[in-house]
């Protein structure tokens, strides 16, 4: 039992992770029906610029915090306009075949230009572990999770209530109505890659700081993991990339510490089939029939 | 009539495949081509078995799959393990292999292939990273240090005959009424359906003929290198043979074989320069998505149009297609 306690709040530290790379995900999914392959590239630069900041620099958490968000938004800015706006009609195989390309040309444009090799982040924030009877939380998994958290609320603030938010509603739910309600499509599709991408820095500032290891391909297996957690929560709906950000975590968790550690990214991958397989539109997602 | 336009047809590919068989044996017993150049040789035959195979999945029928590594190590595992442990011959054992991968790439296509696009493509990027996983798992096998000893039994002669078949089989699928049920699927899967094509069966069936072709593929590698582990079937590799696919066109049987050989080549002949090989790459499959998202050979009017009758026009002014390719 104290396992499967000590577990959980792995998992929902993890999770928080997930969670905030996994907005990303389902905020251009929805938007522009695209899987951004590149998104997990994106919250590694996010990474590598806390990674630069905290070091050379030797900024404090929030600036560190902020500069790795604004990296990270220009950089999926950038994408978004050279790569993704020229193909956004072409068929979808076009689509998800570049977002490969550029999440291959960051990940070794990173290995060339900072160099293969992991790196350790500095200590942004010193550990202080807290014993609650026998299990033990620590300040970092605290910072994580209060972090996501008030992100996310931020998110939803942004959605519901302002006025971007309402065009990025109006544009995913139908472009080109939107767009004669004199909404500017292509500015709304910016600003959503540009919150989901510096959401994505965060997710990589905070993992930075909990394993103190940045590596250029650590994009690859959580964005990937994230993207499931998407899924699983119903892609194109925010509560349930956080849903399925932290039912992720808790998982891999779960199975690192009952199964086997090797086995976590297999689970992750089961999950997605059997809820593709089982609910297709995700936890949260409500059945839609493909037009003809 | 028609019969024996498609007849004369598939003569003419034949003709054409035995007579650069001639050219390339007899370069390599006058020694102009050296082992080097008879192993990159080689390796560009495994990679048209895997680039054609997964063309009839992503070209023909549409249907993007990311785990074509994952088949290709369920062949070259089982493959190994029947010449090694089981002292099965060689031509058994590939069999067994490409059987193996055919009945995974059945069992992983049943429940998959009702999913569309994006997801299946995730889907099978999974699939191939759990095989992946489960070989790593799997100490029988050796485990993530990878399986040793495998005779050295793959020669150019084999390779290369099995690309043929391979190529064959593949326009003689694209050819038949299956081959237009898969290409109907390509362009509308929805008004396939309400034609009565059972899509699901079709694209098992197009994934389980491309699943035996990688496995095939996986143990001549396997025969070839004496060694495999998990990693040398990862993601990566999937991608790599995607991008083959992608650049020569997809849907482009001739497009996928010039693609394999001008891409197994180029990172040879640039050898110095491998750190930048990827980053190359990556900005050749942006361009070419966003400014010839066909493919560099690959146009629609090519893949409808006969196979041979491509093969002919291509044979008529090969020169320049070649120069066109190792531009790019």
């Amino acid at each position: 039992m104290m396992v499967f306690l000590q577990q959980t709040i792995n998992g929902i530290a993890l999770g928080s992770v997930y969670a905030l790379i996994a907005l990303g995900y389902t905020m251009v999914y929805g938007i522009v029906q695209l899987i951004n392959f590149a998104h997990g590239d994106i919250y590694m630069v996010g990474a590598y610029a806390a990674f630069f900041a905290a070091g050379a620099l030797k900024l404090p958490f929030l600036p560190v915090l902020l500069i790795a968000m604004a990296t990270s938004a220009i950089l999926g800015l950038t994408i978004e306009k050279l790569a993704y706006r020229p193909i956004r009609t072409a068929p979808k195989v076009t689509n998800l075949i570049t977002a490969i390309g550029v999440s291959l040309l960051i990940e070794n444009l990173v290995r060339i230009f900072i160099g293969p090799n992991p790196r350790s982040f500095p200590e942004l924030i010193k550990v202080q572990i807290i014993n609650i009877g026998s299990l033990q939380i620590n300040n970092l998994q605290i910072v994580v999770f209060s972090v996501s958290v008030i992100l996310m609320l931020i998110l939803q603030f942004i959605v519901h209530k302002t006025k971007v938010g309402k065009a990025m509603r109006a544009v995913s739910q139908d472009k080109d109505a939107a767009k004669l309600m004199g909404i500017n499509i292509d500015r709304t599709i910016s600003y959503t890659f540009a919150i989901g991408s510096s959401l994505a820095a965060v997710a990589g500032v905070l993992v930075g700081i909990v394993y103190q290891r940045i590596d250029p391909l650590m994009g690859v297996m959580s964005g990937l993991k994230a993207f499931i957690a998407a899924v699983l929560g119903g892609i194109g709906i925010i509560p349930g990339a956080m849903a399925g950000g932290f039912l992720m975590g808790i998982a891999e968790t779960l199975t690192k510490g009952y199964i086997s550690t090797q086995l976590s990214d297999a689970i992750a991958f089961a999950i997605l089939i059997i809820i593709l397989l089982v609910k297709p539109s995700g936890l949260m997602g409500k059945k839609t029939s493909e037009k003809v | 009539m028609t019969k024996l336009k498609e007849r004369t047809k598939y003569l003419i590919v034949i003709g054409i495949a035995v007579l650069v068989y001639l050219v390339l044996a007899n370069l390599m017993r006058y020694q102009v081509l050296n082992n080097y150049h008879i192993q990159i040789i080689t390796f560009a035959g495994i990679n048209i078995i895997l680039a054609v195979s997964l063309n009839l999945i992503n070209g023909i029928t549409g249907q993007l799959s990311l785990g074509h590594a994952g088949f290709m190590s369920v062949g070259g595992y089982v493959a190994s393990v029947a010449s090694i442990k089981m002292g099965i011959p060689f031509l058994p054992a590939l069999i067994l292999g490409g059987i193996a991968a055919a009945i995974v790439g059945c069992l992983i296509g049943f429940p998959t292939l009702r999913l569309k696009g994006d997801y299946l493509a995730i889907t099978t990027l999974g699939f191939g990273e759990i095989i992946r996983v489960l070989f790593v798992n799997i100490e029988y096998v050796g485990g993530a240090r990878g399986l040793m000893g495998i005779p050295k039994k793959t020669t150019f002669d084999i390779v290369y005959l099995l690309a043929v078949v391979t190529v064959l089989v593949v326009i003689n699928i694209i050819n038949s009424t299956h081959g237009r049920a898969l290409k109907s699927i390509r362009e509308d899967e929805i008004a396939a359906e309400a034609m009565g094509i059972n899509t699901t069966k079709y694209k098992v069936m197009a994934f389980t003929v491309a699943a035996a072709f990688a496995g095939i593929a996986g143990g001549l590698y396997a025969h070839y290198i004496m060694y495999i582990n998990p990693k040398s079937f990862d993601f990566l590799k999937s991608i790599d043979i995607v991008i083959m696919v992608v650049m020569g066109g997809m849907g482009s049987i001739i497009g996928s074989i010039f693609s394999s050989i001008v891409l197994t080549i180029l990172p040879e002949a640039l050898r110095q320069f491998s750190d930048y090989r990827m980053v190359i790459y990556s900005l050749a499959l942006i361009l070419v998505m966003i400014y010839r998202p066909s493919g560099l050979l690959g146009t629609k009017e090519l893949s409808i149009s006969g196979a041979a009758k491509r093969l002919k026009k291509l044979f008529g002014k090969e020169r320049g297609v070649k120069d066109g390719t190792s531009k790019s």
